[in-house]
């Protein structure tokens, strides 16, 4: 009941600034859109219309259509679910995984510390996107192979985060206090010390889920990304490059979609941080 | 009084800077003067005001607060009010403060000398060579040897009270007519704290300078300053000769304040005050001190007591002034133990040493270790107070931490005998011990800000140990949490509140029932008390002394503080450089010292009563 009327309470707080109540409109609208998507949208995507290739918006097709006469309408409304529900998966996996090693390290400290986070540092090192190309060139490409890899590249950063927001913790005496008791170290990592940090990764999981998703866009837009023929807007604004000047449309809606999502998103996480306490640029939450 | 005063404060109030409706007073309708080299001293605790006071002394007031009315006048000139741009002549020159930890207060990339020469250069007209001969003349004033090579170090190449008294020669560069001191010797050993307050004492003499210090140990103030304001919940309640004040206190609050003070030269336990100070946001309407005095009528609750002359130069805020000295509580007399005869830990020639070479520096023999504790032998009964006394770096609290295991020893042994088991030899390690062992010794640290988890409810905390060893569940375990919270004389709402909502006694409260809650035989107590205010202090001194008595476990209590170890402990082991230099009785230690260095302890504690000189 407590935690309901503090999550409510934070709610409020974070609407009753403009930046999270624009970001919270942007980013649920988006949400709602894909959602509901499949029920709205006046045409298959994936029909061509050799009839009305490259039409201006009119209104049989609002957005216009692009140059294979797709309708630009089901498309852009279409185009961000598959990109949300990778990036959702891929942020669980990179959370997960990362706020698990580095919290466990920071408690651990010594040789063992020192050596994993030179590995990690190694493997930070290695452009993600030279990582992704040798995933895709292995498993091919497509939502079961991005999503592991993804939630692996992700997840290096946020050992770094877990580490470090942990460090602040371990040193304090409720630690000493937990470890002179005789508690499992699992306890001590669950029980003690994630508490202290949970704010802060769930801060830095929404940040994760709008890189993630840029990087999912910017895959599709190299084609290595969500394979045609689901609609993508990574995919639509690649495809578009060639017509920008017949049918400029067809690349400012993508565009404009994929851009509102990431602005809506940041926004949102900038007021929910505030709200709870987190500095974003400290990153250690204030008890 | 012909000449006008060198500092006046007129019904200076200073408030929260409210979100909406009226401003809560930090600082309410404050009044008094100071004459060019007289000395005053503010006592009071945690959130009465004294250091917002100090602060408006200087023309300064912190975020988050707002000057509301009355003024501050420092040589006919109004302080408060005026741009920052014009009180900068002034401050650090004719008015300067002693930070309380000068260590973080100088700049750490820059010599000593340097930050003193900066002083001198904003605040007179000395050539450069002039500067460093004057630079060298402060430093010998604040007696630190070696003054040239001084000048030279870095703050971090010093220790704690020579940064202060570098510190003061900063203060002192600009020739001061009042010299503000904010806690200047907390957190510092006894006999530098003792030697500070001589060179103080000497320079204001010398100098004709005028003190104002805010600090939380009477003592200093009875050292140190010629008149004591004593201040509760923002209001000045008190003010006279500092002897006057602290003989023969006319306040309610202040008798109180001085009754919960732990003295050597009184046995027992201090007294603790009921109740709790006023917040900031439920200020009662009268007599801010009503709710806790046993005193108190109808007219206290209503009406707010102004200052009026009790004694000949004592002015006191109060309807029932008392009169006369300070009683002192009777003498308990020897406690008997009850189990006289059972040893409950015994320590044997116990060491412990820091930076134990390992691995290729072990295999090539570099490195020694330096040993911190050196042979140690000591035992604890069951139901025992051994107090530990010792300056800093006297291995005490070190000692406490190898019987924890948290540290491990180089050498000797620690044996435990449980109730009705056999003698156990422990291991070095505590990830080694198993969990009865582990049950058996308990630990309370010094500061429960840091011992508890903070994002864990108060139930949350007591549940640990007891789901830990005790296996308890469900509402069993929150019927034996609220009573562990009984034990410490804690409501049992406080289960579902979180350390923050809880004020500094209370969480240490907190921490003891948690230590509490595993049914331990041995007690550790780190500086337990050192964070508190002195008359929470007393209801925690009492607080442990019944309970390790009630349920006979042996503690070992550990304080840099002589006067709370005497109060509290039934043997004493003065400590030195790793070493026990003597071990007894707490009056026998205290009264009759067999040791010179004792001797030269025991003489360095302040006591409150000892008339300013």
């Amino acid at each position: 009941m407590k935690g309901l009327a503090s999550g409510l309470a934070v709610i409020r707080a974070v609407l009753g600034q403009p930046s999270g109540l624009i970001g919270a409109v942007i980013f649920f609208g988006h949400v709602a859109i894909a959602l509901l998507a499949p029920y709205i949208v006046p045409y298959d995507p994936a029909l061509q219309d050799v009839a009305a290739m490259m039409q201006g918006p009119s209104a049989l097709h609002w957005f216009g259509t692009d140059r294979l006469g797709r309708d630009m309408f089901s498309r852009t409304l279409l185009g961000g679910r598959e990109a949300m529900l990778i990036s959702t998966l891929s942020t669980i996996a990179a959370m997960v995984w990362g706020s698990a090693l580095g919290i466990t390290l920071a408690q651990v400290g010594g040789r063992t510390d020192a050596l994993v986070m030179r590995a990690v540092d190694a493997m930070m090192s290695i452009p993600w996107i030279l990582l992704v190309m040798l995933f895709v060139a292995v498993l091919g490409t497509g939502t079961a192979s991005l999503i592991p890899v993804l939630g692996f590249s992700y997840g290096l950063s946020v050992v770094y985060l877990a580490r470090a927001a942990t460090l602040d913790f371990v040193a304090r005496d409720f630690v000493l206090a937990a470890q002179a008791r005789g508690q499992s170290r699992w306890t001590i990592v669950s029980r003690e010390l994630f508490p202290n940090v949970r704010d802060s990764l769930a801060v830095q999981g929404a940040m994760q889920w709008s890189w993630i998703f840029l990087a999912v866009s910017s895959l599709s837009f190299l084609g290595m990304g969500v394979a045609p023929p689901t609609p993508d807007w990574g995919q639509m604004i690649s495809d578009a490059r060639g017509i920008m000047q017949l049918a400029p449309w067809a690349l400012i809606w993508p565009m404009a979609a994929l851009s509102s999502m990431v602005i809506g998103m940041n926004l949102l996480v900038d007021a929910w941080a505030k709200t709870i306490g987190v500095d974003r640029t400290r990153r250690i939450p204030e008890a | 009084m012909t000449e006008a005063p060198l500092l006046a404060v007129s019904d200076l109030t200073i408030g929260l800077r409210p979100q909406d409706g009226p401003s809560t007073p930090v600082v309410d309708k404050v009044s008094f003067t100071l004459d060019a080299g007289a000395s005053i001293g503010i006592a009071g605790e945690s959130g009465s005001g004294k250091s917002t006071l100090l602060l408006a002394l200087m023309g300064v007031v912190r975020p988050g607060l707002q000057h509301v009315s009355g003024q501050v006048d420092f040589a006919g000139a109004p302080l408060l009010g005026r741009p920052d741009e014009a009180l900068l002549g002034l401050r650090g020159g004719r008015l300067a403060l002693i930070p309380q930890n000068a260590a973080t207060a100088m700049t750490p990339t820059l010599r000593i000398g340097a930050q003193i020469d900066e002083s001198l250069r904003l605040h007179s007209t000395l050539g450069t060579k002039e500067r460093a001969i004057r630079v060298q003349e402060l430093l010998t004033r604040v007696q630190l040897p070696s003054p040239a090579a001084m000048a030279r170090r870095y703050p971090h190449e010093l220790s704690g009270g020579q940064v202060q008294r570098a510190a003061i020669a900063m203060a002192l560069a600009g020739d001061p007519a009042v010299l503000l001191m904010d806690e200047p010797t907390t957190g510092l050993d006894v006999t530098t704290q003792l030697s500070l307050l001589q060179l103080m004492g000497d320079l204001q003499r010398d100098a004709g300078t005028a003190i104002v210090c805010v600090s939380h140990d009477i003592g200093v103030l009875a050292k140190l300053c010629q008149r004591v304001m004593v201040m509760y919940s923002g209001a000045l309640i008190e003010v006279g000769p500092t002897a006057t004040v602290l003989s023969r206190p006319a306040h309610r609050y202040s008798r109180a304040l001085l009754a919960s003070l732990p003295r050597l030269s009184q046995p027992g336990l201090p007294q603790s005050i009921p109740g709790r100070p006023p917040t900031l946001i439920a200020q009662p309407t009268g007599c801010r001190f009503a709710p806790r005095c046993a005193f108190a009528d109808t007219t206290c609750q209503t009406r707010m007591p102004a200052l009026r002359t009790a004694a000949p130069d004592q002015q006191v805020a109060c309807f029932h002034p008392a009169d006369g000295p300070l009683e002192t509580a009777p003498d308990p007399g020897a406690r008997l133990l009850s189990d006289q005869s059972t040893t409950v830990l015994q320590a044997q020639d116990l060491s412990v040493s820091y930076g134990q070479p390992r691995g290729l520096n072990l295999f090539l023999r570099l490195g020694t270790p330096t040993r911190v504790v050196e042979d140690v032998s000591f035992h604890l009964q069951r139901g025992e107070i051994l107090g530990l006394v010792g300056e800093s770096g006297s291995g005490k609290s070190t000692i406490l931490r190898a019987i924890a295991g948290i540290h491990p020893r180089s050498g000797g042994a620690i044996s435990l005998a449980p109730k009705g088991q056999a003698i156990i030899l422990l291991d070095s390690q505590m990830s080694r011990r198993p969990l009865p062992q582990l049950r058996t010794i308990q630990m309370v640290f010094q500061n429960p800000e840091s011992s508890l988890n903070p994002r864990h409810t108060i139930l949350e905390i007591l549940a640990q140990p007891l789901r830990l060893y005790g296996n308890l569940h469900g509402t069993a375990l929150r019927q034996r949490a609220a009573d562990l919270l009984a034990d410490v004389r804690l409501d049992r709402d406080y289960l579902d509140r979180f350390p923050s909502q809880l004020s500094g006694g209370e969480r240490q409260r907190v921490a003891i029932a948690r230590a509490f809650a595993a049914d331990p035989e041995v007690l550790l107590c780190d500086e337990i008390t050192t964070a508190l205010d002195v008359s929470v202090q007393a209801a925690v001194l009492k607080l442990v002394h019944d309970l390790a008595h009630e349920r006979a476990v042996a503690t070992v209590f550990v304080s840099h503080d002589l006067a709370v170890v005497r109060a509290i402990a039934d043997r004493i082991a003065v400590l030195s450089q790793g070493k026990i230099v003597e071990i007894g009785p707490a009056a026998e230690i205290c009264l009759r010292p067999s040791q010179a260095y004792t001797r030269r302890l025991l003489s360095a504690v302040l006591e409150p009563g000892i008339a300013a000189e």
